[in-house]
């Protein structure tokens, strides 16, 4: 089947869940991305039980710090 | 207050856009906008805005110029090692254009004073690199109703997007809590390209712009990101639906602000 990731249509097996995208795609640090599926969150509770399906568009949300310290401790 | 003739030369190439013209200039004249941090995405967005003829800037910032931040601070020179940052930062803007007046604020901003920091501005640009920084510009910018702009930067990456109230998603509905400190590298961890605050800390820049002249489409439901080393930008559509958020939603459950634990080894 094709979903999107990231903006980019992509052949994947049928029935892919999230967790084994996450793995193919190298995800950084997994636990603390975000991720939303046709413009929904998923919440973290979910990740684990969302299988893909046809036509999906995943978007992964990375934490992205940068810029400067603005607080003490 | 009309713009004196210096003013229309100085800033021409804004006057002569349609969608700025003498009035759009002369929002910018009268527009405040607050800059917390003033690194590698503050420097560029405070050079800008000053350049642009924001009339007030203020600009937030505990720390002093440390040789390591100049290949990416570009507000700071070399003789400014060891000053103040928001000192430096307000010569080099008064040295650039004398019609803005900057406040300078050399403290943290924390659950104590960042409300009333930010209560007297139009918009607010967080240029912080750490996630209790985040959060708490999020929230505090939630509760007192004001617009602002979020942006990180790693390596060779960068994205921000563009909070106005009512407009869409908050900071908190994308990303629910901080990561635990040291789950995810800082610049200071992991480096970053100079230029990289120069592009995303000017795209924040564009936003306040836009925001003060109210033309264009900000980044609220959005959030862009620029991978350097693909060249490539990614707009990506965030969920419409905020109800269920902890601090915008419908039942909050955020009412106060939280001073989050910073990771260790960013302190220097
Ligand atoms: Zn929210």
């Amino acid at each position: 089947m094709t979903i999107t990731v990231a903006g980019e249509k992509k052949e994947v097996k049928e029935g892919l869940t999230l967790p084994e995208l996450i793995l193919l795609e190298n995800v950084e640090t997994p636990e603390y991305v975000t991720v939303s599926v046709n413009e929904e969150f998923v919440a973290s509770d979910k990740v684990a039980d969302t299988v893909l399906q046809e036509g999906d568009n995943v978007e992964f949300l990375y934490f992205m710090g940068g810029g400067c310290h603005g607080v003490d401790r | 207050m009309a713009l004196t003739d210096e003013q229309m030369e100085r800033y021409s190439r804004h006057i002569i856009l349609k969608e700025v013209g003498a009035k759009g200039q002369k929002k910018l004249l009268e527009a405040k906008v607050l800059i917390i941090g003033a690194g590698g995405l503050g420097a560029p967005a405070a050079m800008y805005l000053a350049a642009a003829g924001v009339g007030t800037i203020g600009i937030a910032d505990a720390d002093e110029v440390d040789l390591s931040n100049l290949q990416r601070q570009i507000i700071h020179g070399t003789p400014d090692i060891g000053k103040a940052k928001v000192k430096s930062a307000a010569e080099t803007i008064a040295q650039m254009n004398p019609d803005v007046k900057v406040n300078t604020y050399r403290t943290f901003v924390s659950s104590e004073n960042i409300r009333e920091l930010i209560r007297e501005y139009d918009f607010i640009l967080d240029g912080t690199d750490n996630f209790p920084a985040k959060f708490l510009i999020n929230d505090a910018c939630v509760m007192e109703k004001k617009p602002f702009s979020h942006a990180g930067i790693i390596r060779f990456k960068g994205q921000l997007m563009t909070y106005v109230p009512g407009q869409g998603p908050c900071y908190r509905c994308v990303f629910k809590n901080p990561p635990p400190k040291d789950a995810v590298p800082t610049c200071k961890q992991a480096g970053v390209i100079g230029a990289m605050g120069g592009v995303i800390g000017s795209l924040q820049a564009m936003e306040a712009i836009k925001y003060i002249i109210g033309k264009g489409e900000l980044l609220t439901g959005v959030l862009l990101t620029y991978n350097a080393l693909t060249m490539e930008f990614h707009k990506i559509k965030l969920p419409k639906d905020t109800h269920n958020c902890a601090v915008c939603g419908e039942h909050p459950t955020i009412t106060e602000l939280i001073d989050y634990e910073q990771a260790e080894c960013d302190r220097k």
